[in-house]
Parts: C-alpha cells; sequence; structure tokens
C-alpha cells in the first residue's frame, strides 16, 4: 500500500496536477509519525510513509493549507474515517474543494502504541504484523500480542470503510458502512444511576491537564479563536481553577460539536491523559439519532443537520424532561 | 545500604506515612501512572514516568496568590500564603529529579520565588532508578545517571528487593524511622547499576549531539528559518508538550471576581498558545513558528547559555511519547544539530 501511495504522490507531483502533498512523514521510530506537506518528489521518496501508525487525520490541515493564496492544489490522502470529517469540513465551507485533489485510501485500522504500553511493554524498537497477532521486539526480548487488542478505539469500533468523500480517485476497495459496538459503552453508561455516572467522569475528567490537544486536534474544532482563548469572552481559561471548570470545558466542547463531531476520535487519540473523550462525543450522536433518526455528520455532502434543521416531526423540548425521569 | 522485600514495601510506606504525607506514583484505570498521596491499598506503579512530572509538587498547575478586598477606595490585600506541611516524594526518576535543579535556578535565584521555595523546603525526595528505561529516554545525552538517581534517598530494585541508600541528613532521618528495613548488600546495587548503565548504552536516542547548541550559535540556529518552518508546520498549538514537561516553567498570572473578592492565581502557561506573553501592545510573536522556536531556543539555546551550560531539558521522553503529532525535542537536536 505504502508503495502505491507514494507513488501516487511523485506522479501527482510531476505531471504538476498539485504542488504540494499532504501526508505522513517518518519519525525517529516506527510509530511517531508526523503529518507533513510534500513539495517535491525526493521528499516523498525518502521521507513519505504509510504503515499501521498513520492514524492522524489530515483533514483539518486542509483549513491552513486551502486558505493560502495561490490557485495550485494540494493533493490529500483520506482514510475512510477521514473522509467524514472531510465532508464536513466541505459542508461548513472551511475547505476548498476545488484547491484539493483527493485520494480515498482504505484502511485496516490503525494501531495505538499506547495499547501495547497499557499492556506493560516497555521499549518498543518495533512492531511486525503478523496474521491476526503482532511481533513486538522491545529492548527487552520479543513478545506477541493480539493485533485487535492494539487497534485504536475508533478503529476496534470502526464505522465505516466507505469513502464518503467524493475522491478524485481512490486507491484499494472502498469498504461498507459498518455495523460497530460503538455505543455499547455509551449505553452501558446510561445505564448507570447518576451518581455512578457521575463518578466515573470526575475520574477520568480530573486527569485533564488543559493541554487543550482534544480541541486542536478536532476536525470540528475550527473556530478562528476559541471562546476559552477568547479574553473579552469573559470565560477564557488557560487552566481550570477547579473540578467544575474541569468536567465543563469538556462538556461545552462536546455540545459546540454536537450535529458536527463525524466521530473520528482524533480526540481521544490525542490525550496525553487517555480520557476517552470520545464518549461525550458519542452520547450526543446516539441521543440524536434516538430523537431524530439515524444521522451520520459528515456522510452526505450537503446534508442537513438534526440540530440546525426544523422539522414538523422534530421532538418537544420536553423530552430533555422526560428523559432526565430515567 | 538498607534493603526491604518488594512485598513488603508496603511497611516502608506505612512507616513513612504515620509522620508525614506521602506521595507515590501509582497506576490509574486509563493506564496511565500519576504522583497520589498514598493511603493503605495503594501501590506503587511499575510505569516508568507518571504523566504529569513531579514539578507540580514544588510548581503547581494552578495555585492563589492573593487575595484582594475592595471597600470604596480602600483595597485590603490578604496574603493567603501558608507554611507547607512536610512531605516525602517516593519513586521519583533521575530526570525529574534533576528537573528540579533547573526550576530552582529559574525561582530560587533573587527575586526568590516564596511560594515554590515554601513547598520545596519542605520535601524529602526519595529517588529510584529507572530499571526499565524506555526507547523514548535521553537523560545520558544531559549527563543524567539513572543509575545513581540522587536526592535524599536513592533507591534500587534488584532481584524483588528494593534497596536504599541516604544521601543527606534528611535522607538519613527518614531511613532511621523505617523500622523493616534490614541492612542490604552493597554488591547487589551495584550489580543493578550495571544493569541499568548496559541498557542505557543500547538505547537509540541516548547519545545526542549537543555540541552546536551554544550560545555562539544562538543567531545562526534561531535563523533558520526553512528549518523552523518544517518543524513547526505540523504542531497543533496545543500545550502538551509543555504541560508534561518536568522543566517547562512558565507561568500566566490571572485575577477573577469570586463574588466576595478579587482572587489572584497563577497557572501553568504553554509558549505554543497565541496569546503567550500577550501584554498591552500586543504579542511578540505572531506565528506558530515563532512560538514553538520560542520552546526549543529556550531549552536549547537560551537557557544554557545563561546557567553554565545546563540545558533546560532533561530527557525524559514524556513528549516524545505524548506529542500528538509526535514532533518533539529530540527531532529538533537532530534537525539543527550536528550529525554525531
Amino acid at each position: 500500500m505504502q508503495q502505491v501511495i507514494k507513488a501516487k504522490a511523485v506522479e501527482l507531483l510531476n505531471n504538476g496536477t498539485v504542488n504540494r502533498v499532504l501526508g505522513w512523514q517518518t519519525g525517529e521510530f516506527f510509530y511517531d509519525i508526523t503529518p507533513a506537506v510534500f513539495e517535491t518528489a525526493e521528499e516523498v521518496e525518502a521521507n513519505f510513509v504509510y504503515n499501521d501508525f498513520c492514524g492522524a487525520n489530515l483533514s483539518k490541515y486542509l483549513v491552513k493549507e486551502t486558505a493560502k493564496e495561490g490557485d495550485e492544489k494540494i493533493a490529500v490522502f483520506l482514510k475512510p474515517c477521514d473522509s467524514y470529517s472531510f465532508n464536513q469540513l466541505l459542508n461548513e465551507h472551511r475547505i476548498k474543494r476545488e484547491k484539493i485533489y483527493a485520494v480515498g485510501i482504505s484502511c485496516e485500522g490503525k494501531l495505538d502504541i499506547e495499547k501495547l504500553r497499557q499492556a506493560g511493554i516497555k521499549g518498543i524498537t518495533a512492531v511486525e504484523t503478523q496474521g491476526d497477532k503482532l511481533l513486538v521486539s522491545t529492548m527487552y526480548g520479543d513478545k506477541e500480542f493480539d493485533r485487535e487488542a492494539a487497534l485504536a478505539e475508533r478503529c476496534a469500533n470502526c464505522k465505516s470503510k466507505k469513502i464518503v468523500a467524493d475522491c478524485d480517485e481512490i486507491i484499494g476497495e472502498d469498504g461498507e458502512v459498518l455495523e460497530s459496538a460503538r455505543f455499547d459503552e455509551v449505553a452501558a453508561l446510561e445505564n448507570m444511576t447518576a451518581e455512578e455516572r457521575f463518578d466515573f467522569w470526575r475520574s477520568q475528567l480530573s486527569r485533564c491537564i488543559r493541554c487543550n490537544a482534544c480541541r486542536n486536534v478536532c476536525p470540528a474544532c475550527t473556530c478562528k479563536t476559541c471562546v476559552f482563548d477568547n479574553h473579552d469572552s469573559g470565560i477564557d481559561t488557560k487552566a481550570s481553577a477547579d473540578t467544575f471548570e474541569e468536567n465543563m470545558f469538556h462538556i461545552i466542547r462536546a455540545y459546540h460539536v454536537a450535529g458536527r463531531c463525524t466521530d473520528c476520535g482524533e480526540c481521544s487519540r490525542v490525550c496525553p491523559q487517555n480520557i476517552p473523550l470520545h464518549l461525550l462525543n458519542r452520547k450526543f450522536i446516539k441521543d440524536m439519532n434516538e430523537l431524530y433518526g439515524e444521522y451520520q455528520a459528515g456522510a452526505v455532502l450537503g446534508a442537513k443537520t438534526p440540530l440546525t434543521n426544523y422539522t414538523f416531526d422534530d421532538c418537544e423540548p420536553s423530552i430533555v424532561h422526560e428523559r432526565g425521569e430515567r | 545500604m538498607k534493603k526491604i522485600s518488594l512485598n513488603k514495601l508496603n511497611e516502608v510506606f506505612s512507616a513513612i506515612a504515620a509522620n508525614e504525607v506521602l506521595y507515590i506514583p501509582v497506576d490509574t484505570e486509563a493506564g496511565v501512572a500519576k504522583f497520589d498521596k498514598w493511603e493503605e491499598g495503594k501501590e506503587l506503579s511499575g510505569a516508568l514516568n507518571t504523566v504529569r512530572s513531579a514539578k507540580g509538587f514544588f510548581f503547581p498547575q494552578v495555585e492563589n496568590m492573593a487575595e484582594f478586598k475592595v471597600e470604596g477606595k480602600k483595597i485590603e490585600v490578604i496574603d493567603t500564603r501558608e507554611e507547607c506541611a512536610d512531605f516525602v516524594m517516593f519513586g521519583v526518576r533521575a530526570c525529574d529529579y534533576r528537573s528540579f535543579s533547573i526550576l530552582d535556578k529559574v525561582y530560587l535565584v533573587d527575586p526568590i520565588d516564596t511560594y515554590y521555595k515554601n513547598r520545596r523546603e519542605h520535601a524529602t525526595i526519595v529517588t529510584l532508578a529507572c530499571a526499565e528505561p524506555e526507547e523514548t529516554c535521553f537523560c545520558s545525552t544531559f549527563g543524567i545517571d539513572a543509575s545513581e538517581p540522587g536526592g535524599d534517598v536513592s533507591a534500587w530494585i534488584k532481584d524483588g528487593e528494593m534497596y536504599f541508600k541516604a544521601n543527606t541528613e534528611k535522607g538519613e532521618a527518614l531511613l532511621g524511622g523505617i523500622a523493616a528495613l534490614e541492612e542490604g548488600d552493597e554488591a547487589q546495587v551495584e550489580a543493578a547499576k550495571a544493569e541499568i548503565k548496559a541498557i542505557i548504552e543500547k538505547l537509540p536516542i541516548s547519545n545526542l549531539n549537543m555540541d552546536r547548541f551554544t550560545g555562539e550559535n544562538l543567531l545562526p540556529i534561531f535563523n533558520d528559518e526553512a528549518k523552523w518552518e518544517e518543524l513547526s508546520e505540523a504542531c497543533i498549538a496545543c500545550g502538551t508538550c509543555t504541560y508534561v514537561c518536568p522543566t517547562c516553567q512558565c507561568y500566566d498570572v490571572r485575577e477573577f471576581d469570586t463574588g466576595k473578592c478579587i482572587q489572584r492565581f497563577r497557572c501553568w502557561d504553554s509558549c505554543m498558545y497565541s496569546d503567550f506573553t500577550k501584554c498591552a501592545h500586543g504579542n511578540p510573536r505572531t506565528t506558530q513558528l515563532q512560538r514553538f522556536r520560542q520552546r526549543f531556543m529556550h531549552k536549547l539555546v537560551y537557557f544554557p547559555a545563561n546557567n553554565e551550560g545546563e540545558y533546560g531539558c532533561v530527557g525524559c521522553g514524556r513528549c516524545v511519547k505524548k506529542c500528538p503529532i509526535n514532533m518533539n525535542i529530540v527531532k529538533v537536536i537532530k534537525a539543527l544539530g550536528e550529525e554525531k
């Protein structure tokens, strides 16, 4: 796959279709991959990588890239879940389609090095896939690990292998929307008592260091100045002064992206404290599905979102009260 | 040299906690470690490092500084500082321990930061040698010896036992108060040290070349816009690297109206943020490239130029592990330094 993608990047640069390519660059190790813009075939040949650790969703970088002056196009490689973010950004007029050459690529699920570390594996120097197993080389000897158990959370609960964006071309097989178990954990939280649920979230959110990585990586968070950074907003906060602020930052953010969040899972991927932030967003998605009918943000270009589209059959506001009784 | 069997470590903790508040690294349900107050049932984490570094003991993320009460034209300033109680930090790694001496160079020079000093003076530090360093470790680049971690007491783990050596009077007193300790064999500790050193030799990034990072090279490094552009290109401007960093020391001072008084507090700041060092005239660094460059210039050039060559990095590897886009100081050192 990597060879095909690299060849495509080189071809697009050499034939002048684009003047730069957005992709992933090799790091110091096999897993520390950085999103990067490549401007020459030589750079692509030397540093472009596509492997099990290219989890980063590139869509948001297109906001910055397509705002640049000039008519030249940038090529971007979109995994199925990234293609939802891509569509959503188009729906919100945050990226310019005419300045993008989009290449859809199939995905077998990305690995999360943190899963290996959490299992107590230290000093990891290489990971090789052998069927459904991973052969993990470390400073302290080789270990075997189930590939399934090393998948990033969003990949273990993959919602779709389908490239939903209208790409200029697709490399590999396009897949289907999947039946996933992604709402199971939300349902488990719903079944808790209010007190248990509060304890669960306090325990999780108390680890927050307010680094803003979840917000800054989020393809739905594209405000030029976030309300939490705006000194004139009266609610700007650089640190959470108390537990209330700690909770509210994440809850308000979840509200703000409700109906727009595609469940790409970047927030949880980047959280240095492994806070399962995606569960907040999934709760909103699940609620919207139940109240307004099935809706997947980013699935359809030009779709009207349930929260900004009035229909006669919309539930009454009293639904909040009724559901609160549970 | 004292020792105790690892399965009796609880006795050490309860003996210490009988006299002072004790903090140890513990595992959380999310598989990340943190320093937590010890109480019966809490066990020492096997993780190499906590996500938040140990700097928070002396320089917490948020702390109140003063209160102001306004009545008519009178403003009463209330000093809210209280003398800190003695406490023990157990299981501090060599990298984090070194970070304290870097922070001291900022906070304990004139004008002394009394908030920091208050906590610093009341701490007894028990360090723990790194039995299993990770591929992300590069403390030896900065002359730190993970097998000789320092502090008031140094500890080592070897063959199911923990060994302790007091380095200061405070450390002697601490160990003297733990009845469960037995006499330990120096040779075992020497063997443990040799094992650690052998692993560190083999670590992939343990020996970075720092030769170019001197005050004399400030301008050529600073002005290498093309490199900085390439390095900072994917930065999402979050504060992860700065907030997990044991040596990042910048803070912001803010006030808010509690309804009863004006509370002045300070909190960690990050040079990655767009409002970093923003003042009345605006912001001296208007692009992410400039803010990104500031972080590394500070650690690799400005700080050593002002502090007898001591770098503002201890090679703990937290930023290497935690950066959302995997850009970090190691990549910066390699891109702007010299080939070894």
